[in-house]
């Protein structure tokens, strides 16, 4: 079976820059792919690439059998769905949650306009945020709540792959932690493809079946999560790991930071 | 006060008109110790250090409590680039805060701008051709405001998140210059964060806020270990968990 999302020789540059370096990737049907890389490593541009944000100097999409061009039919950018770091900015302020939900589902065509409602609430319960919402604002929840609103527009219209690009990295642990679990529930749930965008390597090994490593604009190693963790392919990828603090086990003392040699 | 302590903060309260932010916290620092407080958005945790510096947001006023401390304290903040001023060159403003703080000449204070700087490490390029904020990364910014605080020869650095900003190979870099400094010059150190696996490796006391109240507070092992208070479990459990690396010393 194909690849839900394949990359190939994807390059990106901004003015001289190049953000993007000849990117070869691919994503599994119903798998997630968990991106790591510092800042400044290409992740964000890559995300906006494949949702078409962004239109590639060189290279080729394509998403199931179909590729993707710089201009996309209304299909196409219905299928690729994308979450972004600050729900702040991504939802519109002037209107009512029923307003936000609705919207995509009307354009798209989901559902017919007298099942709005009830997909719309349907929505909601799935994201564990109460039905009464609807006619709420964005401001009147907190952050991690928007994010779960966030999360309910860009499932609405079903897509075939699904980008969240650092959903929860504005968040504080413990709402990042209840949100990390809604993606796991939603993940088994609707067998959902994702890529999804971290710099921190406790949430892509909360949530990936795969991870990619970037460093200047290149995918540097592409292995699954269990040997990436473990037995990482690259010198990179290792330093990467172990400069993750971790909490000190009684076998070494608190409060002594060890000094790498 | 202890003949040993350096900061005393007790029943400390600070609230804005009515609402109450930070209530009654109480704690101590001695020379060359490291403490460090843990919690969440909305805990406090800034305000305390803030309150310490004196340097309180507007509309926010201490209520109650006191604060002793008997030397100087320095503040390093979360964000480099907003706590520099984008329009001077980085050398310069070290220098600036030298020939303010501990009365130096111009020329004297330039010449000891850059021996810090040195031991921060920042590249040596800077002695030849000064730099703007902008052309320098986010983890040399934060060496340059690390650089600054310490030009005030402190004896408490106060650190708000230093490296949350920053990427984790950055962070630990940033983590290893604050401990060998502090060895070095044996200031004592309030290290605010949310992320309880680095202030457990950097100090050891800890403080866990909630609310505006120190919920719990002991060494750190003995927290880990055994936390008391359901917030403190809380926090613990939403580190997450990483395989231990194959071929790593730990």
């Amino acid at each position: 079976m194909e690849p839900a999302l394949q990359l190939k020789n994807i390059t990106v540059q901004y003015g001289g820059f190049t953000a993007l370096d000849h990117v070869d990737l691919n994503i599994e049907r119903h798998t997630t792919l968990g991106l790591v890389g510092e800042s400044g490593s290409g992740k964000s541009t890559l995300a906006r690439v494949i949702a078409g944000l962004i239109a590639p100097d060189e290279g080729e999409i394509g998403l199931g059998s179909q590729p993707l061009k710089k201009k996309r039919s209304r299909e196409q950018h219905k299928n690729v769905q994308m979450i972004f770091q600050n729900p702040d900015a991504s939802l519109n302020p002037k209107h009512s949650i029923r307003q936000i939900l609705s919207e995509a589902l009307l354009f798209h065509r989901i559902v017919e306009r007298r099942q709005v409602e009830q997909r719309c609430k349907e929505l909601l319960e799935r994201v564990h945020i109460e039905e009464g919402a609807l006619d709420r604002y964005p401001y009147e929840f907190s952050g991690g709540q928007r994010q779960r609103i966030a999360i309910a527009r860009a499932l609405s219209v079903e897509p075939s792959l699904l980008i969240a690009d650092e959903p929860t990295s504005a968040l504080d642990v413990s709402v990042q932690r209840s949100v990390l679990e809604l993606f796991h529930t939603l993940k088994e749930e609707l067998n959902l493809t994702m890529l999804f965008i971290s710099h921190d390597l406790g949430v892509i090994h909360a949530i990936s079946d795969n991870v990619a490593v970037m460093r200047q604009g290149r995918v540097i190693e592409v292995n699954s999560k269990s040997k990436f963790f473990v037995r990482p392919e690259t010198d990179y990828s290792r330093e990467l790991l172990s400069a993750v603090p971790r909490i000190p086990t009684s076998s070494r003392s608190g409060g002594s930071y060890e000094q790498r040699i | 006060m202890a003949a040993n302590t350096v900061l005393q903060v007790e029943a400390l309260s600070l609230a804005a008109k009515s609402k109450k932010l930070v209530e009654n916290v109480s704690f101590s620092l001695g020379k060359g110790e490291s403490l460090g407080l843990v919690g969440e958005s909305g805990s406090g945790k800034s305000l305390t250090l803030r309150a310490i510096l004196g340097l309180l947001p507007r509309g926010i006023e201490q209520t109650g409590g006191v604060i002793k401390s008997d030397v100087s304290s320095a503040m390093v903040f979360q964000d480099p680039r907003g706590a520099l001023d984008p329009l001077c060159p980085v050398v310069a403003q070290v220098a600036e805060v030298i020939y303010y703080r501990q009365k130096a000449s111009r020329k004297a204070s330039r010449i000891q701008a850059l021996e810090l700087l040195e031991m921060l490490g920042l590249p040596d390029s800077l002695k030849k051709s000064d730099r703007y904020p902008s052309q320098l990364s986010g983890g040399q910014c934060q060496r340059i405001v690390i650089a600054m605080a310490l030009a005030c020869k402190p004896g408490i650095l106060l650190c708000d998140e230093p490296t949350t900003a920053l990427d984790v190979t950055v962070q630990r870099q940033i983590i290893e210059t604050i401990t060998s400094l502090q060895r070095e010059l044996g200031f004592a150190m309030v290290f605010v964060t949310h992320n309880l696996a680095i202030a457990a490796s950097l100090c050891p006391k800890l403080c866990v806020m909630k609310e505006g109240q120190i919920v719990e507070h002991d060494d750190t092992l003995r927290l880990l270990q055994n936390p008391t208070n359901p917030y403190t479990r809380m926090l613990l459990d939403s580190v997450l968990p990483l395989p231990e690396l194959e071929g790593s010393e730990q």
